[in-house]
Parts: C-alpha cells; structure tokens; sequence
C-alpha cells in the first residue's frame, strides 16, 4: 500500500518535471525552427543587405526588408508616444489620488481594454479612426490621405498597449514602501510633489522596464495593425502615408507564398526577427521588474 | 490625471459603442444558429454558425493542453521545488518570455511545426498553436495565486503524513477559483485571437467533424467579411464583432466574479 502511493508520488514528479523541461526546451525550439526556416534566404543574402535594402520585390528575388522595419518602428513608437503620458498619469492617479471606490471601478475598464481581441479594435480603427484621420486631421497638414496610415496603426495600438503600460505601473508604483512617500508627506511636501519626487523618480526603471515591454507587445501587434495600416511597401515619409509592419506581412503573404522560392523562407525570417527582438526586449523588461520585484520583497 | 483616467474609461466605451452601433441593425438571430448559405458571401442568407463552433471547438482543444501543461507546472514550482529556487525562477522567467511572444510568431511556428509533420490547415493545428498562445496566460495567473495561498496549509499536509502528489491534490482544490479565472481568461485571449489560427487552422463553411479537416473562427471570419466589397456582407463582420464583444465582455466579467466570489471562502 505503501509502496504504491510513494510510486505515485514518484511519477507524479518526474512528469512535471517533464513539462518543466519542456516548457523551457519550447523556447528554444521556437527560436530555432524559425531559425532553420529562415536560414535559406539568409545563406543567399547576407544579412546587412536583407535588413538595409528597402526593394521589395518578391516575383523577381528582392527581398529587402527595410520598408517593414522602418514602418514597424514607426507605429509602435506613435503608439508608446500617445500611451505613456496617459498611462502614467492614470497609474499616478489610481496609486496615489483615487478612493478605493474608484480604483474598484477602473479594475474591470483596464480588464476590459486588454481583454478585447485585436481584430476588435482593428474594426473599430477602420470605422473611428481611419476616417477620423482622412477627413479632419490629415487635410490639415497634406493634400491627401487615405487614413489607412501609420498614424491611425499608431492610435489603434496606443489604445491596445495601454492597459498593459497601466497594470505594470501601478505594480510598480505599489513597490515603493509607504514610508517613503510618508516621508516626504510628513516633511511637508504636497501630493504632486511627492509624486513628482518621490514616486516618479523611484520608479524609473520600472516605468523603462514596462515601456519596453509595452514596446515589444506594439511590435508583434499583427491584426488591428494589418486592417489599418494601409499594408503598401514602402519607406513612409510622414505619419499620413501608409505602412507595411512585419506582422502584417507575415500575415497578408502567408497564403500565397508558397509557389515562389525563397519567399517562404523571407517570411519565416521576419518571424525570425520579431522573436529575436520580442524576447530580447522581454527578458530586459522582465529582468529588471523581477529585480524590483526583489527589492520590495527584502526591504 | 482624472482627465487622462476619463479618456481611457471614454476610448473603452467608444470602442464597444461603435461595435454596436454598426453592427446591432445587422444582428439577427439567423447569425448565430445557421451556416453561411450559398450567396452568403454576397450578402444573401445564413450565419456564422461554422466560425462560433469552430472557435469553440478549438478554445476547448487548447484549453485541455494547456490544463494539462500549466497546472501540474504551477505545482511544480510552487510546492515540489524548495522556495524561490533557481530551477523554478528559470521557469518562471522562460514563461514570462512565451508570454510575450506575439501571437503572429505563434502561428509561424506552428505552421512550420504543421509542415514538418505533414499536416494541413486544421482543427488540430489550430488547437496546437492557439494552446501553446493560451499556455502561459493560464500558468501566469494560476501560478499568482498559488504564490500568494498560504504556507500553513502544505506543511500540515506534510506533517500528516502525505506525500507532495497527495498534498497537491489538496491544494488544488483551495486553487479551483484560481484556476477557473485562469481559464476563463485564457479563453478570452484564445477566442479573440486570429493572428494564430490564420495560417494554422484554415477556414471552412462547414462545421468539422475530424480534427485534420480545416476549421473556421470567429476572428477570421470578421476579418473576411469585412474584407468583401459588398455592403451586407460588411455590416454582418459588424454584426459579428458584436457577437465576439459580448462574448469576451461574458468572460472578462464571468473571470472577475469568479475570482472574487470564491476568494471570500477560502481558508
């Protein structure tokens, strides 16, 4: 009887450690299988010219990938451009000024904007924003625009970054010990002050660290990008032209790809690329919010 | 600051707001229980019948890998393993890497994985990718409650004479509400998700009814009727989103009850 239960017990532990394993071998086969699929067209171009010419043009063998990376850069950095000073002044609110009422209330609105699925808020850019731009912001500034452009890619993402930015920095905000911003209260400063002061400047790094992951989460964005960004392949010049992010080629080419060589190979290189970049964006994030995480265990 | 908090709670109701708006004239009940009949696609009659149960048929399928992968790891690393262990912090650490992995980088992979194997577009692939998507969404919330249950309750298991497999199953009955917000949240995230399925799960008129045969989906199915020139067939992608809206607002609510509801009678 005794026997069976430890035997149970045994089998038990080294199943999960299976999966332990398996969870950590996943990453690497992801990485590397995307690596192995790629690995064709970077054999046949060398890597500089692949990431530096901007000459699409997959019928004839071209493919530079610059347009892409330019245009995934561009709207994610919109993105973090229009979320950070919202995120950060609702988070300071919600930590620092709100009743406990109205933080009760604000739980299920962050739940909900980070629960809506992409292609959501991809309808919603096409029907809110998109003609928000083509019709009373871009004629002020260029003769035309469509509004499927980077700016709108850049709105419908900030609006989806957000309460990830918000959830990370109110984690954070509540890492600084109260004494601290007791402190500084007792000593006479106002809230803003302390906020300004204490909380704030504490809380750097955190807010770097939650930037870059936000930052990593813009770039992977693949639907709502795809259904607004316009998806032309070019350099855009200005935020009313259209883009072409990685994801959305990855996704806009993936059935056609097949009957052309190389081009399978182009795709699963920008998979390639944005796991090489997320991963390396997540684990400095990461790394560091675990750090501060620590500091506020042991203090 | 109360302006910026208040143009956040205004973007999320301008968002649900213009979903409905466009949508609801379209809405009948014709969407949710029929199949696309013949000229659907220019606007005449059916639903989306095909894309709900398929999603669902694939959020199931995911769920029970990623159950099976995410719970016994949770244990893993909060009771078998010694406190804040390396091995358990390189778990942790890797996860919060998978957690971050876009979705697109999902279905790349799995559709190269789908290559390898010899398989085509199918339930099965879909369930794979959206699996592996959902996976660390169900560890992270699971694992931030068993972190947070108390000490007290292994050690008397423990002193009592059972062994750590016993002593879990105990403790993942105090976990249960845990692990229902975790499911509940993992299926909002799997059930919304297109960028996974695209390439994995393809996309069929029909309900499947072997898992190699190809699978329609919510997302996709909007995407592809928004993507038709025909006025109708527009409206009704809409007329879908509102469907998928009420669907995750269900979820998101369902996985806060939840969450509360059973936190007041644990020990």
């Amino acid at each position: 009887m005794r026997r069976i239960r430890v035997i149970k017990d045994k089998t038990a532990r080294y199943f999960m450690l299976g999966i332990a394993i398996f969870t950590i071998l996943l990453l690497l086969v992801i990485g590397l299988s995307l690596f192995l699929k790629a690995f064709p067209i970077m054999r046949e171009k060398s890597l500089w010219s692949l990431l530096t010419s901007s000459d699409w043009k997959p019928f004839k063998g071209n493919f530079g990938f610059l347009p892409f990376i330019i245009s995934t850069i561009y709207v994610s950095l919109i993105a973090i451009i229009i979320a950070l000073p919202f995120s950060i002044l609702t988070s300071v609110y919600l930590n620092s000024y709100a009743s406990k009422n109205v933080r009760r209330l604000f739980e299920p609105v962050i739940d909900l904007l980070s629960g809506i699925p992409p292609i959501i808020y991809g309808v919603w850019g096409t029907l809110a924003i998109v003609p928000l731009i083509a019709n009373k912001i871009a004629p002020k500034f260029v003769e035309y625009s469509s509004g499927y452009t980077v700016l709108a890619g850049g709105v419908v993402l900030a609006v989806m970054i957000i309460p990830l930015l918000i959830s990370i920095m109110v984690e954070v905000f509540r890492s600084i010990p109260v004494e601290m911003t007791d402190a500084s209260m007792a000593m006479g400063a106002t809230k803003w002050q302390t906020v300004k002061k204490v909380i704030l400047r504490k809380s750097f790094p955190g807010i770097i660290a939650a930037t870059v992951l936000a930052l990593s989460r813009a770039f992977g964005e693949t639907m709502a990008v795809l259904m607004v960004c316009g998806n032309i392949a070019q350099i855009p010049h200005s935020v009313f032209d259209a883009g072409y992010p990685l994801p959305a080629l990855i996704a806009n080419n993936y059935g056609e790809m097949m009957s052309m060589p190389n081009y399978e190979s182009a795709l699963m290189f920008s998979a390639f690329l944005l796991f090489i970049i997320v991963v390396l964006f997540n684990g400095l994030s990461r790394f560091t919010l675990i750090q501060i995480e620590k500091r506020y265990r042991f203090s | 600051m109360i302006g910026a908090a208040l143009v956040i709670l205004g973007v999320l109701l301008y968002i649900v707001g213009t979903i409905f708006i466009k949508g609801l004239p379209s809405l009948t009940l014709d969407m949710i229980t029929k199949l696309p009949g013949g000229g659907f696609y220019l606007g005449k009659e059916g639903g989306i019948l095909n894309a709900i149960v398929g999603s669902l048929y694939i959020i199931v399928g995911a769920l029970v890998i990623s159950i099976i992968i995410s719970v016994p790891l949770v244990m893993y690393i909060n009771f078998y393993l010694p406190l804040n262990s390396l091995f358990s912090n390189i778990i942790r650490f890797s996860l919060d890497i998978l957690f971050g992995v876009p979705s697109i980088v999902y279905g790349a992979f799995g559709f190269a994985l789908m290559i390898y194997l010899g398989i085509r577009a199918s339930l099965f692939g879909g369930i794979i990718a959206v699996g592996m998507l959902i996976m660390p969404i169900m560890m992270r919330s699971l694992d931030e409650v068993a972190r947070l249950l108390s000490r007290d309750l292994p050690d008397a298991l423990l002193s009592l004479g059972a062994t750590k497999y016993e002593m879990v199953k105990v403790i993942l009955r105090q976990l249960m509400p845990g692990l229902i917000t975790a499911v509940l949240l993992a299926v909002g995230r799997g059930i919304g998700d297109a960028a996974t399925v695209l390439f994995t799960a393809g996309y069929t008129d029909n309900i499947p009814n072997a898992l190699n045969q190809p699978v329609a989906t919510l997302p996709l199915s909007i995407f592809f009727q928004l993507g038709s020139p025909v006025e109708e067939v527009q409206n009704r992608a809409y007329a879908s989103a509102i469907i998928l809206t009420i669907m995750i607002l269900i979820l998101s609510f369902s996985a806060r009850y939840f969450s509360s509801k059973f936190s007041k009678h644990k020990i």
